[in-house]
């Protein structure tokens, strides 16, 4: 096994906006092995896609990262320019929140591809043309699509083209984020397996993120909860579904019920209040106000990762036994 | 109450969100000196009969002698007749700035109502109305204020129509491209679910967002009008008894100044009408990048 | 029971930019009572959207009839005037739904000043907003959309809906923008109100799991057509149509073998000759007598009735 594939130590993003410092991200340690899949769950203002884009460092100039991404073993944040280059799309790729708007409208989608490949030093045009063709192929479409526009293809059929980018360069990780959000059921049962099938067959590593806990929990091995910028539990991702320890991760398991579930019939369940602002975060524990289950001490301590069984941890004061 | 009253929040909004409209534009320096210009000019225009005495207008009663140089007496010289030059630039501002504006208000009251009316219906009248703007649209401008001209009795009313008529197919473009937009939005289609009749869903929700874009596009209209308006003039279209820049300049043309070389006759309409355009023109793009990025926005 | 709002033998058709007819609903008859909470589910070009429109009058049908109350719709602006007080729409997207230089104060009196309601307008906007969960309602009056939350201008929307008492809301896709944490208070609202306000309510959405969790009867659509329907624990829990049967496999948790349907979500420009759902069929595919399967691929199916019968749409299923 060796190192990991990749390595989040203690990473935290912080932008600096007109008003002041805004921590995206407060310290988060994550690892990929070769050929594991971990999901990272959470909504809107957690900074799971903060962390996505902060692997390649694509974040904007008013983003600072700290801490350490080791990518390979190599420091992603002390890495120079031109390894940078090097480094994005051949060794791990990104395949974006609202990828299938990402596509260039007036250029064929076979163009596209072919353009990582070239500008990683991809050999002649012969060379390229098949290897996109076999980059359609294994994502399940036909090689002659390459010459499509992208407002030829439908919605399911762009979010395959956009794997088979992200797959261009033989990258050993891929980080996928929110990969079927805008689709329908089946479109989405059919991207997820496609991810399934390629990652075994390939042997690369996954990040899948996403707010739909059953969806990381049917494709990726472990899983991981993000909120206000922190790792609020993780663990094996069928035992996090199904026993949630922390109660954040009750809720938003809570949300997407499961149908013939006698408990979620005709009573849906949320938590009042709304996702916290990154630059206004509640002091303690920044679920606290939100929690059914608050004391007294949640209000000022600020709760870090705690092993509630084993390969499990959870971020909550409360002596929790999943 | 304690609270004030909704509508009373409401204004406050409002107000707050013209006020950073303006801390914006006096940011801009080209806006900033284009509307000081803008106000110099305008205040001089109207106060002229309060600061400058009139008469001097009057041929009979000029006292300087034909084509005089700028001196002492006469800052800028001369006319044919020996009036006063800077007289006459001084109130022929009032000539062009209120045609120009007069123009201006006709060609953005069609240009809004078709634009609005065109992208609000669709359909057949969407059709007709801007089969209609095109045709305008390509006919030459200059050509048809001139018959217009010739047709209509000579004066001011008469140069108003003429511009105002073949200026709007733009503004009606503008306008309703942007109704397009705004009604593409989802609480247009709220406003109809509520049960909002046509009137209810252009006066609430269209022209105020379409307001802020065609206000910005009103004072460049501005500058244009005063153009066509000069242009008119200097071909001889124009009232011979309201002495506009345009005017000025068909005069000087034509009593031989030129041959004379009594650049202080043609000069100083021309700047005049150069700095005026050049003022609205700053003002103009300076307000419509502070509304822009808000109409952008959401 | 009779129904507050039903379609009969509706159909939707409209010409596309490339000229070819989409039926985008293709008969569809459907029955709303008071106060029970309907949900339609489908993906895509199925024509929910479409039948959610027209239910509401804001899409005029090719054929067939909306009545509410036993009377149809009437086609003046001021007789749809009258009948916008009666069914009210909740959209997808809050954050659109909004003008955004509006206060929420006028953005929920607006429904109120369009039909002239009588009584105090202050009094009715605070009732409203107060019975969408704003509380205190005088602390939203001055505040625009942008300051708002997803889940609060989603509140305001129902808010400015609540405000006109409709008998009947539809909702089309409520939640899909909101984020996963604040659903289920939205959705927990759409039940209140119909506990407390006796609201009939269709919810048109892709999400099968919300179904579960508020609606009575559930709706299945494919292609313009209902292919399944009847009351939620059953349509969910023992499916018929092998469509439906299809979308709850690939569910992650349903627990039954994944039946993922090859293909794309169809186009309503060109509707297979016979059973619609034909061509993607597992239990077709998988083997069917041959008298069946003739059926299937050469002749449709009748509409559905839509009212408290459980029924499917399917040859080789009851049917």
């Amino acid at each position: 096994m060796g190192e990991p594939l990749l390595e989040l130590r203690d990473m935290t993003v912080t932008y600096h906006t007109g008003r002041g410092p805004v921590p995206a991200v407060r310290g988060v340690d994550l690892v990929v092995d070769t050929g594991q899949t971990v999901g990272l769950a959470g909504e809107s203002g957690c900074g799971k896609s903060t962390v996505a884009l902060a692997v390649l460092r694509l974040l904007p100039t008013t983003a600072r990262l700290g801490g350490k991404v080791l990518l390979n073993g190599e420091d992603v944040v002390a890495m120079k320019w031109g390894r940078l280059r090097a480094v994005r799309w051949a060794s791990a790729s990104v395949v974006f929140q609202g990828a299938m708007h990402a596509l260039n409208p007036v250029r064929p989608v076979g163009e596209q591809l072919a353009e990582p490949i070239l500008l990683h030093g991809g050999a002649g045009a012969n060379t390229v043309s098949s290897r996109v063709g076999d980059l359609l192929e294994q994502v399940g479409l036909p090689a002659r699509r390459a010459r499509a526009y992208p407002h030829e293809l439908s919605g399911g059929q762009r979010q395959r083209v956009m794997i088979a980018m992200a797959l261009a360069c033989d990258p050993q990780l891929i980080i996928a984020d929110e990969p079927t959000t805008a689709l329908d059921v089946m479109v989405q049962a059919q991207v997820l397996d496609l991810v399934s099938r390629l990652v075994s067959e390939l042997g690369i590593g996954l990040m899948m993120i996403s707010h739909d806990l059953s969806v990381l929990a049917s494709t990726c091995q472990r899983l991981a909860v993000m909120y206000a910028g922190r790792i609020i539990e993780q663990g094996p991702a069928r035992q996090v579904l199904q026993a949630p320890a922390h109660p954040y991760t009750k809720a938003l398991s809570a949300a997407f019920p499961t149908i013939g579930d006698p408990e979620s019939r005709l009573a849906p369940r949320g938590l009042p209040g709304d996702p916290p602002d990154p630059s206004a975060l509640p002091p303690g524990c920044p679920f606290h106000p939100r929690c059914p289950s608050a004391f007294a001490d949640c209000v000022d301590t600020d709760v870090a990762l705690r092993p509630v069984d084993t390969g499990r941890s959870a971020a909550c004061l409360l002596e929790v036994r999943p | 109450m304690s609270t004030p009253s909704p509508t009373a929040i409401a204004w406050q909004r409002r107000r707050a969100a013209v006020g950073r409209v303006w801390q914006e534009f006096l940011s801009d320096r080209g806006g900033l000196f284009g509307l000081a210009a803008l106000s110099l000019i305008v205040a001089l225009a109207v106060f002229a009969p309060l600061l400058s005495d009139a008469s001097g207008l009057d041929p009979t009663h000029a006292t300087g002698r034909p084509l005089e140089a700028p001196s002492g007496h006469f800052l800028l010289g001369t006319d044919n007749l020996g009036r006063s030059v800077l007289l006459q630039v001084w109130w022929g501002a009032r000539i062009s700035l209120l045609v120009g504006v007069l123009a201006t208000l006709v060609s953005v009251g069609i240009g809004t109502l078709v634009g609005v009316a065109a992208a609000h219906f669709g359909g057949w009248t969407s059709a007709v109305l801007m089969r209609f703007t095109d045709f305008f649209l390509v006919l030459p401008s200059l050509v048809l204020a001139i018959a217009l001209s010739t047709v209509l009795n000579r004066g001011i009313f008469a140069i108003v129509l003429a511009v105002g008529v073949t200026s709007w197919p733009s503004t009606a473009r503008l306008v309703r491209a942007q109704t397009l937009a705004v009604e593409s939005r989802p609480y247009i289609e709220r406003a109809w679910a509520l049960g909002a009749g046509h009137v209810h869903v252009i006066i609430r929700h269209v022209l105020p967002a379409v307001a802020a874009l065609v206000f910005a596009n009103t004072t460049l209209t501005v500058a244009n009008s005063i153009i066509a308006e000069s242009t008119l003039s200097f071909l001889g279209l124009g009232d011979p008894n309201a002495a506009s820049w345009g005017e000025m300049l068909n005069a000087a043309l034509g009593s031989g100044a030129v041959t004379y070389g009594a650049w202080w006759y043609l000069l100083p309409p021309g700047l005049a009408i150069a700095l005026v355009v050049l003022a609205f023109m700053l003002a103009g793009r300076a307000l419509e990048t502070v509304l822009n990025p808000r109409l952008r926005e959401r | 029971m009779t129904a507050l709002l039903r379609a009969d033998q509706l159909t939707v058709r409209y010409h596309t930019r490339g000229g070819s007819a989409a039926r985008a609903i293709d008969g569809v008859n459907l029955d709303i009572t008071a106060g029970e909470i309907i949900a339609l589910v489908g993906e895509s070009g199925c024509g929910k959207t479409t039948l959610a429109r027209t239910l509401l009058g804001l899409q005029r049908p090719t054929s067939g009839t909306v009545l509410y109350e036993g009377k149809p719709l009437a086609t003046s602006v001021r007789g749809l005037r009258e009948y916008r007080r009666k069914a009210q729409l909740v959209l997808q997207d809050p954050t659109g739904a909004l003008n955004p230089r509006h206060t929420v104060y006028e953005a929920v009196a607006e429904g109120l000043r369009i039909h002239r309601v009588p009584g105090d307008e202050r009094e009715l906007v605070t009732e409203a907003l107060s019975r969408a969960g704003l509380r205190p309602p005088e602390r939203f009056f001055g505040m625009v959309p942008h300051e708002l939350s997803g889940g609060q201008r989603q509140r305001v929307v129902i808010a400015g809906a609540l405000a006109l008492r409709p008998s009947v809301l539809i909702a089309d896709e409520p939640v899909a923008s909101l984020d996963a944490s604040v659903r289920g208070e939205i959705l927990a609202l759409l039940l209140r109100l119909r506990d407390e306000l006796g609201l009939a309510a269709l919810v048109v959405t892709h999400d099968l799991g919300l179904a579960w969790n508020i609606a009575d009867r559930v709706a299945v659509m494919y292609l313009g057509r209902i292919v399944e329907i009847g009351p939620v624990e059953q349509v969910l829990t023992a499916p018929q149509h092998p469509y439906t049967r299809a979308l709850l496999s690939v569910l992650p948790e349903s627990g039954r073998p994944a039946v993922v349907l090859t293909g794309e979500t169809p186009d309503p420009t060109c509707v297979p000759a016979g059973c619609r759902f034909h061509p993607r069929c597992p239990l077709l595919a998988s083997g069917v007598d041959d008298e069946t399967g003739r059926r299937c691929r050469s002749v449709d199916l009748p509409v559905l009735d839509g009212d408290h019968r459980s029924a499917v749409a399917c040859h080789a299923v009851g049917g």
